[in-house]
């Protein structure tokens, strides 16, 4: 059977919008056009009972209560609420903040900007798998720690982090726990109260919903959170984010959680198929390849893998009608190639030749075998290219080369 | 980002692919870049000891698109040049002839840098004298 060209595999980038939920959202455009805070007309009301019921669907998919989830621009804004937040309201309590070195720019760039207003922010190294090591957090926990922020799953490696052990090390020790949760929810199950999770952030369109939607969970009960808000204003959501909410995103957000609650035992065990499919094909044809973190602790529709002596840009060039993407410092805008790949001690020259493969609903397996065969193709045919694949074969040591710089 | 036509060009079929006999005296090796920088280029070539002309370049490179296309039309320019004439091939003409962007740049500068040090074995082969930008550093 022909595939359909080109090939959307970058799910941990962005996901398409399931069509169940734009038609979920369709009406609220025009017809329910409504302003959610309009308390005294129907318009108002519908727009309020639509927001009202995604925020059950939301709650729902993660053992939260609705009351507890607060809508806002996206997970980026949510990290941004979530650690400020906290930074703002309990700064009394003290001034250190844990992190750990693969976190999105969310959290760290959140993190670095604290420290210029006085915070101190522990950066946890991650092992060579990815994970961080609780031993470690637990050594870093000082009397002045309000806080701990750790994703729940990375973006590029898809390494799941031991959650429910730091939710429980961070409730005994009475500390706050802020958890990125946006590759994760709807993937893998996510359960705030299983986790001992604080504030978790949510995006709508890393889960088949639309752009320009997220969530914050600030939990309600044990502890009551309170957050310092980040935008003034009117006092929706509960003072914590003012602003007109944004009906019919969060309408198609509910839906789309509503989705994956419902298929996320079928799609996972089905992407996971795929992803093993996919490393299986590429490893029967390729030597040379290396995957880059936990294979055990990672989600089910992620593979990250290191081309050796296949720069990844180029390799992104050769397979131009698949959308994947690379840690290669090509393609980012630094220059700098991939921090999350370095900080597991991936050398740089390996961090080079990365591509990250990120499955999702709408994929098949015919696209895998389309996708794996032209990574194959052409990591072939850039070997052949290559001057270090040629001196490799030679039995030159590359690491104990003098490189010229220039 | 949107490649060049030219980029793509050889890309596609990069000219002058493989290697020469290292050990030659009438072939010059240039290896430049490193792994970690994610580009690195050898670029060889074989010049005539009476006429001083390049009869044969050949290159093979780790590197992004543009580092591919930068020393592929490397190869191709210096071909049946005198060795004073490669010499003269400077980056900003490789800029201009792929329409590279700011941020490859570097890519021109290192298929330049490639040029005089295979240039530069070939001379201190033949017991000439090396300009110091002739010289990698690695030999």
């Amino acid at each position: 059977m022909a595939v359909k060209l080109p090939i959307y595999m970058d799910n941990h980038a962005t996901t398409p919008v399931d069509p169940r939920v734009v038609e979920a959202m369709l009406p609220y455009f025009n017809e329910r056009f409504g302003n959610a805070a309009s308390r005294n007309h129907p318009f108002g009301w519908t727009a309020e009972e639509a927001v009202e019921n995604a925020r059950a669907q939301i709650a729902s998919l993660i053992n939260a209560t609705p009351k507890e989830i607060i809508f806002t621009s996206g997970a980026t804004e949510s990290d941004n609420l979530a650690i400020k937040g906290v930074a703002g309201m309990y700064r009394e309590k003290g001034n250190h903040i844990i992190t750990q070195v693969t976190e999105h720019k969310a959290v760290l760039d959140t993190c670095k900007h604290l420290e210029k207003e006085g915070f101190e922010v522990t950066y946890l190294p991650v092992e060579k798998d990815g994970r961080i090591s609780l031993d470690d957090l637990r050594r870093a926990v000082t009397p002045k720690t309000i806080l701990i922020t750790i994703m729940y799953a990375n973006n590029e490696i898809g390494v799941v982090q031991p959650i429910p052990e730091i939710g429980k090390l961070a409730k005994e020790k009475g500390i706050y726990f802020h958890c990125d949760g946006v590759q994760a929810v709807g993937k893998i199950p996510v359960d705030v109260q299983r986790d001992n999770i604080d504030l978790l952030s949510l995006s709508a369109h890393k889960l088949y919903g639309p752009k320009g939607v997220g969530a914050l969970y600030v939990r309600r009960r044990n502890p009551r959170m309170q957050l310092a808000a980040l935008i003034d204003g009117g006092g929706h959501e509960r003072g914590m984010r003012s602003g007109t909410l944004n009906v019919p995103g969060i309408v198609g957000f509910g839906k789309a959680c509503e989705i994956a609650q419902q298929e996320m035992p079928q799609e996972s065990a089905r992407l996971s198929a795929l992803r093993d499919r996919l490393q299986g094909n590429l490893f029967r044809e390729l030597e040379e390849i290396y995957i880059n973190g936990s294979m055990e602790h990672r989600l089910p529709h992620n593979l990250n893998c290191s081309f050796a002596f296949v720069e990844g840009e180029s390799l992104l060039m050769g397979i131009n009608d698949v959308a994947v993407s690379s840690g290669s410092a090509c393609t980012s805008a630094t220059l700098e190639p991939s921090y999350v790949l370095k900080a597991l001690g991936v050398g740089e020259d390996l961090a080079h030749t990365s591509i990250r493969f990120g499955l999702g609903r709408f994929n098949t397996a015919e696209e895998v075998d389309y996708v794996s065969s032209r990574v194959v193709e052409t990591v072939r045919r850039l070997r052949d290219l290559s001057p270090l694949y040629e001196m490799a074969k030679e039995g030159v040591d590359l690491s104990k080369m003098n490189w010229k710089v220039s | 980002m949107a490649y060049s036509d030219k980029v793509i060009d050889h890309y596609n079929h990069p000219r002058n692919v493989g290697s020469l006999p290292k050990e030659d005296p009438s072939v010059g090796t240039g290896l430049v870049g490193a792994p970690e920088c994610g580009d690195v280029m050898k670029l060889q070539v074989k010049i005539n000891p009476a006429s001083q002309v390049i009869e044969e370049a050949k290159f093979k490179t780790f590197g992004c698109g543009s580092a591919i296309a930068s020393s592929s039309l490397a190869t191709e320019w210096v071909k049946g040049k005198t060795v004073e004439e490669a010499l003269s091939i400077k980056n900003t003409d490789i800029v201009r002839e792929l329409s590279l962007p700011p941020v490859k740049i570097h890519c021109s500068v290192l298929a330049e840098d490639a040029i005089k040090a295979a240039i530069g074995d070939w001379k201190k082969k033949q017991g000439m004298e090396v300009a110091a930008e002739e010289r990698a550093a690695h030999d």
